[in-house]
């Protein structure tokens, strides 16, 4: 089976965001990077159905340089090769545009399967993937936590809402999401990290596949949540806190 | 031009989240120039519920083909629908993982994007998201002629607010049959199912202690599972706990778990993504105790100790108990 997988490179869930100046995203200078979640459980699914039937797993990823080192971590971790689509303006593209960017890419590949993660944890659109099987003309399934082939093509797990899943039989080649937690990841290997090194990665520019920046979506303005209650903070040592809350609880808010 | 909004069926009953949308379009159009649509195999009792409600129409698009939902069937059905009563203008729909499933690629099928999850609308309109699994929030405005799709989150808007609209006597409802083939349809979904038997009921937990991932590993657990017990509380989890298997996933709280409004929630170590806010939010009283005094949770509790869990928790147990 020949596999492509999208991943994204989104700030490190923990690193402290700031405001940039002019309010439009945040300040990247000092920002640490990390591999999407959803789409480390992707290239897993990609990397354990290829230990199962074979293939090749291709990772596809747009964005500035940085983006390369979360491909080669892919490479790492078991992929074949990288794709790596140099865009310094990513954020000014809507969903739609970076799937523009991520099919034309994938296209020519004429890959059995596309996998990707169901939303990324900056953006959190969760619409590149549905999009992306729109603009490649692949049936498609969302918030998938296991895949199965078959003769047929693929039997997939998908999560409904409150605890409810059902199963979907599709043909191939298809594109799913992944949803989190359906498979365990692994850790590169230092002989993984050592053979990535001679794996193939092609960078393409965003400006080479010539799709047009027209964002029929745009991103204004970016703020501190509004609060939607006044939150009571309760300060002191943790003994002192742990007092003053309980004593709130009953006497306050009367659930104790 | 036209205004659809989008109703969504389960157990043969529109969605509660529908109707919240449906106050969201009311930021949009008058209520007489929104067009409900109840998409499926039947849809007569659903257009006869949404008939009431305060729009201008309804209008059922029915095909065996409906049945069960997939997403070729119902973005072919509404693409129909949407280009036979151009210009569409508005598509508002309910943010729900059946729309989040289908929208993208009809939005896209009519060279739009969905603008997703949305939480607010100001004048403009300028639409409201969160970003950075709610550390910030975004705003976003639709560009060009093309019709705009919205999706709203769900209790974002209040559904209590269509009961100051005037009762003006029930809708007309038009039939709307679009041309499917067998053959559209590519995936093939099965029923529902659960995976376990449910031996705990969140659902009508008077507290509950939830636990995130700050607590680092399962050997942990037992500290939080104390704190419970002190509270007689049911203890609950964040998805991560559940992913990795430190709690049964029917101890879940969250969009893809269990959606619980006790007396008392205490969020231990949760940073408040809005997939666990939308499950929990209507809880009466908020407590969270996290180390990161900008995580999200704080913007819905009622009562926040910043600090270390690790301190905080035994400390709470021991007050609860001395209290």
């Amino acid at each position: 089976m020949k596999i492509v997988v999208a991943i994204k490179q989104v700030p490190n869930r923990d690193a402290p965001v700031r405001i940039a100046a002019g309010g439009k995203w945040i300040d990247e200078s000092d920002l640490e990077w990390a591999m999407n979640e959803p789409d480390a459980h992707a290239l897993e699914e990609a990397l354990q159905l290829k230990e199962q039937h074979g293939g090749e797993v291709i990772v596809v990823s747009a964005g500035p340089e940085r983006v390369a080192a979360t491909i080669r971590e892919a490479l790492a971790k078991g992929a074949d090769r990288g794709l790596h689509i140099v865009s310094d303006d990513l954020g000014a593209r809507d969903a739609l545009g970076v799937a523009r960017l991520l099919a034309a890419v994938i296209k020519p590949e004429n890959p059995d399967l596309v996998l990707t993660g169901l939303q990324s944890e900056d953006l959190g659109l969760g619409q590149t993937g549905v999009i992306l099987a729109e603009l490649l003309g692949l049936p498609h399934a969302t918030l998938i936590l296991h895949v199965e082939k078959t003769d047929a093509g693929l039997k997939v797990k998908r999560e409904l809402e409150e605890g409810w899943f059902q199963s979907i039989d599709m043909s191939l080649p298809a594109l799913l999401t992944m949803q989190s937690g359906g498979n365990k990841l692994r850790y590169a290997t230092l002989m993984g990290i050592k053979r990535a090194k001679s794996k193939e990665m092609r960078a393409v520019s965003a400006a080479e596949l010539g799709i047009e920046l027209a964002p029929v979506v745009t991103l204004e303005q970016i703020s501190a949540p509004k609060k939607q209650k006044s939150t009571q903070i309760l300060s002191g040592s943790a003994k002192e806190a742990a007092a003053a809350l309980v004593e709130k609880l009953k006497t306050e808010a009367r659930v104790l | 031009m036209s205004f659809f909004l989008v109703l969504e069926e389960r157990g043969g009953h529109i969605e509660r989240v529908s109707w919240e949308a449906l106050a969201a379009a009311h930021r949009l159009a008058p209520a007489g120039e929104i067009t409900a649509v109840a998409i499926g195999a039947e849809t007569a009792a659903l257009a006869a519920e949404a008939a009431h409600k305060p729009l201008g129409k309804v209008v059922r698009v029915e095909h065996p083909l409906l049945a069960p939902y997939t997403s070729d069937g119902f973005s072919a059905a509404l693409y129909q629908l949407f280009q036979s009563q151009s210009p569409t203008q508005w598509v508002v729909l309910p943010h729900t993982y059946q729309v989040r499933d289908y929208a993208p690629a009809l939005a896209c099928r009519m060279g739009q994007v969905l603008i997703g999850d949305v939480t607010g609308i100001e004048d403009g309109p300028v639409f409201t998201r969160q970003l950075l699994q709610g550390r910030l929030s975004g705003s976003y405005r639709h560009r060009g002629n093309g019709p705009c799709f919205v999706s709203v989150q769900a209790g974002a808007f209040r559904a209590e607010a269509l009961n100051a609209h005037a009762n003006a006597g029930p809708a007309p409802i038009e039939i709307f049959t679009p041309a499917l083939d067998p053959a559209q349809i590519r995936t093939r979904p099965s029923e529902p199912f659960r995976e376990s038997a449910q031996t705990v009921d969140l659902g009508s937990a008077q507290r509950i202690v939830s636990v995130g991932r700050g607590i680092k590993a399962a050997e942990n657990l037992p500290l939080v599972a104390a704190l419970a017990q002190a509270l007689g509380a049911e203890l609950a989890a964040s998805r991560p706990i559940c992913d990795n298997g430190w709690l049964p996933l029917e101890r879940q709280v969250g969009s893809s778990g269990h959606t619980v409004a006790p007396r008392l929630y205490l969020a231990v170590g949760i940073s408040g993504a809005i997939q666990h806010l939308v499950g929990m939010k209507g809880s009466a009283c908020i407590v969270a105790i996290n180390k990161d005094p900008d995580a999200p949770i704080f913007e819905v509790a009622d009562y926040g100790i910043v600090g270390d869990l690790f301190e905080v928790v035994p400390a709470l147990t021991e007050a609860v108990k001395a209290g």
